[in-house]
């Protein structure tokens, strides 16, 4: 049952590859890619439920679907589902019809690659998939064909290539610390590591981690190897930037968490967690330091983005129960509210013409009920009750509260509060700052573009009043798996 | 393993392909001209390719004979043919404004082989290694490292920046070869396809920024600041 879901969920979005490519009518290929979206969320929803505590491994073991696995297709499924559906309204705001199917065909691809990322069980092809999502999306990034979108997609594709091939490079110096285990050939799997952890050298697992953090770093964007981020997220199409922000940072993100949890089965002590809280609370404060003085409206979610992955990275690096299981469902909610900010950013951004906050203004007052959705992501977004993001933030925060971590608890609160009053900031401005005569925007938005923020909006409300009890011993029991050993 | 129980020859061998990887990315610390570059990279596929060859020959790896026939092909011919076609398209053929010249970015590749150098023999001597030809392939994996990322930071030409990319996957591949020769097969042969899509996109990505940008070097990229 599992593969099966697992083949649809992935062969889905191939289809729409092909199809896109296939017939190029722009309308059937928004509809396509729609379809392979729905399919693919279909078929992630139940796997978290059919996963049991084990591992279950396909095609020679090529394939992982556990329960952290399970959980992060759901998040990239979730996001993939809500970015095609708004794909469909902001792309005809565009008017590229007859380039409409390139897009699609890469949207799609990027869905796949990012979907496909964490079932990989294999350490050099997990290396492989994370870099074919940087392939696929440069060009969603240059999509516009303008400068600064090719600026953009230059930046991204460098960075970000030169940053992963130091994971590689950890990637193969943990191959040969495994040879001194496990004979000159074996097949290097999560499990496999793990399990050779205790007998291998400490200090080369120390550099390699050290190599793999700042590798796939740079893709989940901690700083200081952000630079990438804010100009590939602002650049991008909308829903490309909710799929950026939402769903690859995670699928790299679980690459850092399972070489974690490899150095935490060999006897290296808090060293490796340490300098991931160490490049959390740095992400945190550069986010915080450049949302306060932010006027690109689309660079704002961006570096609220590096500052979100900075949080997940301190409830990986504190470990235990709690710090594992906020960390993932913070993930859950970033997912959900990253996309609402990214679909309303597209909205407002359309509709006035500008990407500049100070030319914004009266958007509660000619988008009602956008207008309010939005500002209620805004308020989400920065860990305020009652929404999602504040019940993990507040998860991870307890978790910190060791005497070694306890100065990032601190650190984070203290920024948390620095950008609750930066973002609220840039939204006042944009809402109630008094509006010139004729700056009322004259595009009208559909549906499209409206739905998938109600379909964001409403979990992470729901999600912020009740953590359902079953999403916490599913949380909790990854946490046993990823950090054993900790509270 | 390997590297703990190798004839002399062998052993010297290895040394002198590896040293001949590490003197080729110096040339290209040290040109201005994008053919030079291009050129160095060329051979020191071909190098990394003998490498290969030889590590099959005295390890017993027949399968990285075919691992060496691919790098000679994809490495050392469709790259730096594709790289010939991107250069022939652009109107520069060096670097014009030099951040830092040819001679002290020699000079600082010189000081990163130290640095390159002391890590290894801490590495190496991890497992009592450091009188084998491991601590040789760490040094220039690790050197090949650093200096891809010199020639990434101090040339701004799009295609320097491109090589500099390939000098650091150059890297790591050179020193998996000696390190790791029984890495699964499967790895090596789609890290060279993979790097064919890469050198691909960085084609059409860098017409886009002739055709959109109007330049190719990155000293013109600076709209997105903040």
């Amino acid at each position: 049952m599992i593969g099966k879901l697992i083949l649809v969920l992935s062969v889905a979005p191939l289809v729409a590859v092909l199809g896109c490519l296939l017939v190029r009518r722009p309308r059937f290929c928004e509809g396509l890619n729609l379809v392979a979206s729905a399919v693919s969320f279909a078929c992630a929803v139940p796997l978290p439920f059919l996963v049991d505590g084990r591992e279950t491994l396909f095609w020679n073991d090529y394939v992982i679907v556990d329960r952290a696995a399970a959980w992060i297709v759901l998040c990239t499924s979730i996001v993939y589902f809500l970015a095609s559906i708004y794909a469909i309204g902001y792309m005809r705001l565009l008017r590229e019809d007859e380039r409409l199917y390139r897009f699609y065909a890469l949207f799609a691809g990027f869905g796949l690659t990012t979907l496909v990322g964490p079932l990989m069980n294999n350490i050099g092809i997990y290396w492989i998939a994370i870099e074919l999502t940087t392939l696929v999306s440069t060009f969603l990034v240059a999509f516009e064909r303008v400068a600064e979108s090719m600026e953009a997609a230059w930046k991204y594709i460098m960075v970000v290539s030169a940053g992963i091939s130091l994971a590689l490079l950890g990637t193969v110096l943990f191959y040969w610390n495994g040879t001194f285990v496990l004979g000159p050939t074996y097949h290097m799997t999560w499990r496999t590591l793990m399990d050779a952890a205790p007998q291998m050298n400490p200090v080369l697992t120390n550099l390699a981690f050290l190599l793999v953090l700042v590798g796939y770093g740079t893709k989940v964007g901690l700083a200081p190897m952000h630079s990438w981020l804010p100009d590939a997220h602002s650049e991008s199409p909308a829903p490309v930037s909710a799929m950026l922000s939402g769903a690859l940072l995670n699928t790299a993100m679980i690459g850092i968490v399972r070489f974690l949890a490899i150095t935490r089965a060999s006897d290296l002590g808090d060293l490796p967690a340490l300098i991931l809280v160490a490049f959390g609370t740095l992400s945190l404060l550069i986010g915080a330091l450049f949302i306060v003085r932010q006027q690109g409206i689309k660079r704002l979610m961006a570096y609220s983005s590096i500052e979100h992955m900075g949080v997940v990275a301190l409830g990986f690096g504190f470990g235990g129960t709690l710090g594992v299981a906020g960390a993932l469902y913070h993930m859950l909610n970033h997912s959900l509210n990253k996309s609402l900010m990214f679909f309303g950013a597209g909205n407002v951004m359309r509709a006035y013409g500008t990407k500049e906050i100070p030319d914004i203004g009266g958007v509660g007052r000619f988008f009602p009920t956008q207008g309010a959705l939005w500002l209620g992501g805004a308020i989400a977004i920065t860990g305020a009750p009652p929404f999602g993001l504040f019940l993990s933030e507040f998860t991870i925060m307890r978790a910190g509260l060791r005497p070694s971590f306890s100065w990032a608890v601190y650190a984070m609160a203290a920024l948390l509060i620095v950008i609750f009053i930066g973002f609220m900031n840039h939204f006042r401005t944009m809402y109630y700052s008094p509006v010139q005569a004729g700056a009322a925007p004259s595009v009208k938005l559909s549906a499209w573009c409206t739905v998938p923020m109600w379909l964001s909006f409403l979990p992470l409300l729901v999600l912020g009043l009740w953590w359902p009890s079953g999403v916490w011993n599913y949380l909790t029991s990854i946490a046993q798996y990823l950090s054993p050993g900790l509270p | 393993m390997l590297i703990q129980n190798l004839s002399p020859l062998a052993s010297s061998l290895f040394s002198l392909l590896a040293i001949v990887s590490l003197l080729l990315s110096f040339v290209m610390l040290g040109s201005r001209w994008l053919k030079n570059y291009l050129y160095a990279f060329a051979g020191e596929s071909w190098a990394i390719a003998a490498l290969s060859a030889t590590v099959g020959y005295y390890g017993n790896y027949p399968e990285l004979y075919l691992v060496a026939i691919l790098t000679l092909l994809f490495r050392g011919l469709l790259l730096p043919y594709l790289i010939w076609r991107i250069i022939r398209r652009l109107e520069v053929d060096r670097e014009i404004h030099v951040v830092m010249q040819p001679s002290s970015s020699l000079v600082v590749g010189a000081l990163f082989v130290m640095f390159a150098l002391t890590v290894s023999f801490r590495a190496a001597g991890q497992f009592h290694l450091e009188l084998t030809v491991a601590v040789l392939a760490l040094t220039v994996m690790l050197s090949m490292k650093l200096i891809g990322f010199l020639l990434l930071a101090v040339r701004h030409e799009a295609i320097s920046q491109v090589l500099g990319l390939l000098v650091l996957e150059n890297g790591v591949f050179l020193g998996s070869q000696v390190l790791v020769p029984g890495m699964p097969l499967l790895i090596e042969l789609v890290i060279l396809f993979d790097l064919l899509i890469v050198v691909a996109c960085f084609g059409v990505l860098v017409g886009y920024l002739l055709t959109h940008v109007g330049t190719t070097s990155s000293l013109e990229l600076k709209r997105l600041v903040g």
